[in-house]
């Protein structure tokens, strides 16, 4: 997951986004429900893990799938809200289901030309 | 992989000389051709390893080896608790306990190709595949307590199979030291309706045909004549097993710092052995691997119940269940010494030799089948564990082909629906609820299976017994 932005907290939505694309394409899930998120981690990298983790989590536990997100980051608290649907097969073809978010080429860090990257590799 | 980095021991062993912070040398099985291949990040992870504390004798990185999550895929270490030696969810990984069980059928080819299509449509019925599925079975929290604690055993109990598939489970079907009360209420929550389920990406069931006896005898104590047709299951600890590596591997990740262990990548995050984390987190992974064990036990039951719906005259035994992402406590020889330790295995199947105490009855004498899984269309193979194992990789394998292509890069390459008319034409049929997981799952997406087998043989890990070809495959 690669995601960049203005901010971390836009950087974060893009990665979300493409968390959501690996298993279905993200335009085609619609907004009928919602889930919340609150993660509190000593950095900004391990609050992207542990936000991608509790996406993860609300994906299998209410079988859902997340088209969009509003997320706010305040330090290093972050909320957030995921808009979605329930998982249909036939709709949504989903590929694989996400286990969780590694360490692997993890990195939450403002870049040279000031935009923001967040990035990790997912275990499908 | 650059070769001039290694020293060459033998036709099909390479060593990584200890340099830095590594306590042990890295050892990478595999022929030339394999090696060349071979990610230059698998050096890279087999060298970290390497630095971890604890480890005893050496990093070992098995044919089939490529880039994985802090340790490669395809790595065994194992770390001694007496010298501070350490446990690492990231060396176990998300899937715990993911592994294959092949069943015989007592049918033959012949017996199932005129019947082939309606049991591909009856096994993708029964059996729950993909993303989102569910199972039947519901647990409350004393029944999954009890499934964590019991395993397979537990699911033999419920009625899901018979007592005598124990005999041929690793652990006879049940971890020791399960504990339940440090598997989370959110590992439980994924799991709730997920038991009896395959999951997704690599895992699937098939029907297979032994295409190809390569050891006679062996293939004879095993029960395995050409033509025979055996049901093949892969999966692992579903939701549950995820959600335990998941926060295992956050929670190690700041103990190891505050264990002054200095971790070259935050990904083999660890504690020690003997440290509060460290045992809670083996009894929460023992629970997790019952929980794998149990599943297999479910699948196998719905598969034996779809073969009964249409071949009657089916009737489907163990031969085997292993698993490859484990750690488990054993006893090893290390200079001269018979010791307690722990072994990891990363995508890495444990493979008995001959004698060994742990075999039943029916396999002591022959070893333990190694079973390892290949892509749709290249095939699996059934090998044999070697005594030489034993002080080659700790009595380990390799167990499956390995990722030649990312899931994106096969992706872009075919189409699902290529590849499934592709292998159709071969007489292979594949059903799965995603056209994208079948394309990146698609044979092109796997090295050579035959030369990752060929190299274990040769290295003497394993040896060949027989090659299967799939008729019908169920993916996840």
């Amino acid at each position: 997951m690669r995601g960049v932005g203005a901010s971390p907290a836009e950087a974060f939505e893009q990665a979300a986004l493409a968390l959501t694309a690996v298993i279905t394409e993200p335009e085609n899930v619609a907004a009928e429900d919602s889930a919340e998120i609150h993660c509190e981690a000593p950095d900004l990298e391990l609050l992207f893990i542990d936000f991608l983790n509790a996406i993860v989590y609300e994906m299998a536990t209410r079988r859902m799938l997340f088209g969009r997100y509003r997320i706010e980051i305040d330090g290093t608290r972050l909320r957030a809200v995921a808009d979605g649907e329930r998982v249909d097969v036939s709709k949504h073809t989903p590929s694989v289901e996400v286990k969780g978010a590694t360490f692997t080429c993890l990195r939450v860090e403002q870049l040279p030309e000031g935009s923001w990257l967040a990035q990790c590799v997912v275990d499908v | 992989m650059d070769l001039n980095r290694l020293e060459r021991v033998s036709e099909h062993c390479w060593r990584i000389d200890p340099t830095g912070e590594m306590r042990v040398p890295g050892i990478i099985y595999g022929d030339e051709a394999l090696l060349l291949e071979m990610d230059e990040k698998v050096y890279e992870q087999v060298s970290n390893v390497a630095t971890l504390p604890g480890i005893v004798r050496a990093s070992y990185a098995l044919p089939d080896a490529h880039w994985g999550y802090g340790f490669p895929i395809g790595g065994v270490a194992a770390f001694d608790p007496d010298e501070g030696g350490v446990v690492s969810a990231g060396g176990v990984g998300f899937d715990i306990s993911c592994g294959v069980r092949t069943l015989h059928t007592g049918l033959t080819l012949d017996d199932v190709e005129p019947k082939k299509k309606a049991l591909a449509d009856q096994l993708f019925r029964d059996i729950p595949a993909g993303v989102g599925s569910t199972g039947r079975i519901r647990l409350d929290d004393a029944e999954m307590d009890a499934m964590l604690r019991g395993g397979a055993q537990w699911a033999v109990e419920q009625g899901y199979g018979e007592p005598e598939d124990l005999e041929r489970i690793e652990e006879r079907g049940r971890m020791a030291g399960a504990a339940p009360e440090h598997v989370s209420e959110r590992a439980r929550n994924r799991q709730r309706d997920q038991m009896g389920t395959l999951g997704s990406g690599n895992h699937y069931l098939e029907i297979q045909h032994v295409a190809e006896i390569c050891d006679d005898e062996i293939a004879e104590a095993f029960g395995l004549t050409k033509g025979a047709i055996l049901a093949t299951i892969h999966c692992g600890s579903r939701g549950l097993g995820h959600q335990i590596g998941t926060e295992y591997l956050r929670e190690m990740a700041e103990a190891a710092a505050a264990h002054g262990i200095r971790l070259p990548d935050r990904e083999l995050a660890c504690a020690p052995i003997r440290s509060e984390v460290g045992q809670r987190y083996l009894g929460a992974m023992a629970a997790a691997t019952n929980c794998a064990l149990a599943n297999r036990q479910i699948v196998t039951h719905l598969t034996r119940q779809a073969f009964a719906r249409v071949l009657p005259s089916s009737k489907l035994t163990m031969l085997y269940d292993v698993s490859h992402n484990t750690c488990k406590p054993e006893r090893h020889v290390i200079d001269g010494e018979e010791k307690l330790v722990y072994v990891h295995r990363k995508g890495a199947t444990r493979a008995l030799g001959p004698g060994h105490k742990d075999l039943p009855p029916a396999l002591a004498e022959v070893g333990q089948p190694v079973l390892v899984g290949g892509s749709m269309g290249t095939g699996s193979y059934v090998l044999c564990g070697t005594k030489e194992s034993e002080h080659l990789s700790f009595s380990s394998s390799c167990h499956g082909a390995g990722r030649a292509l990312s899931r994106h890069q096969a992706k872009r390459s075919w189409s699902g629906r290529q590849v499934v008319d592709s292998l159709a034409a071969r007489g292979i049929i594949v059903k799965s609820p995603s056209m994208q997981g079948v394309a990146e799952e698609a044979p092109g997406a796997y090295k050579d299976i035959h030369a990752v087998v060929d190299a274990a043989d040769r290295a003497g890990l394993s040896r060949k017994v027989a090659r299967l070809e799939p008729i019908v495959c169920i993916k996840g």
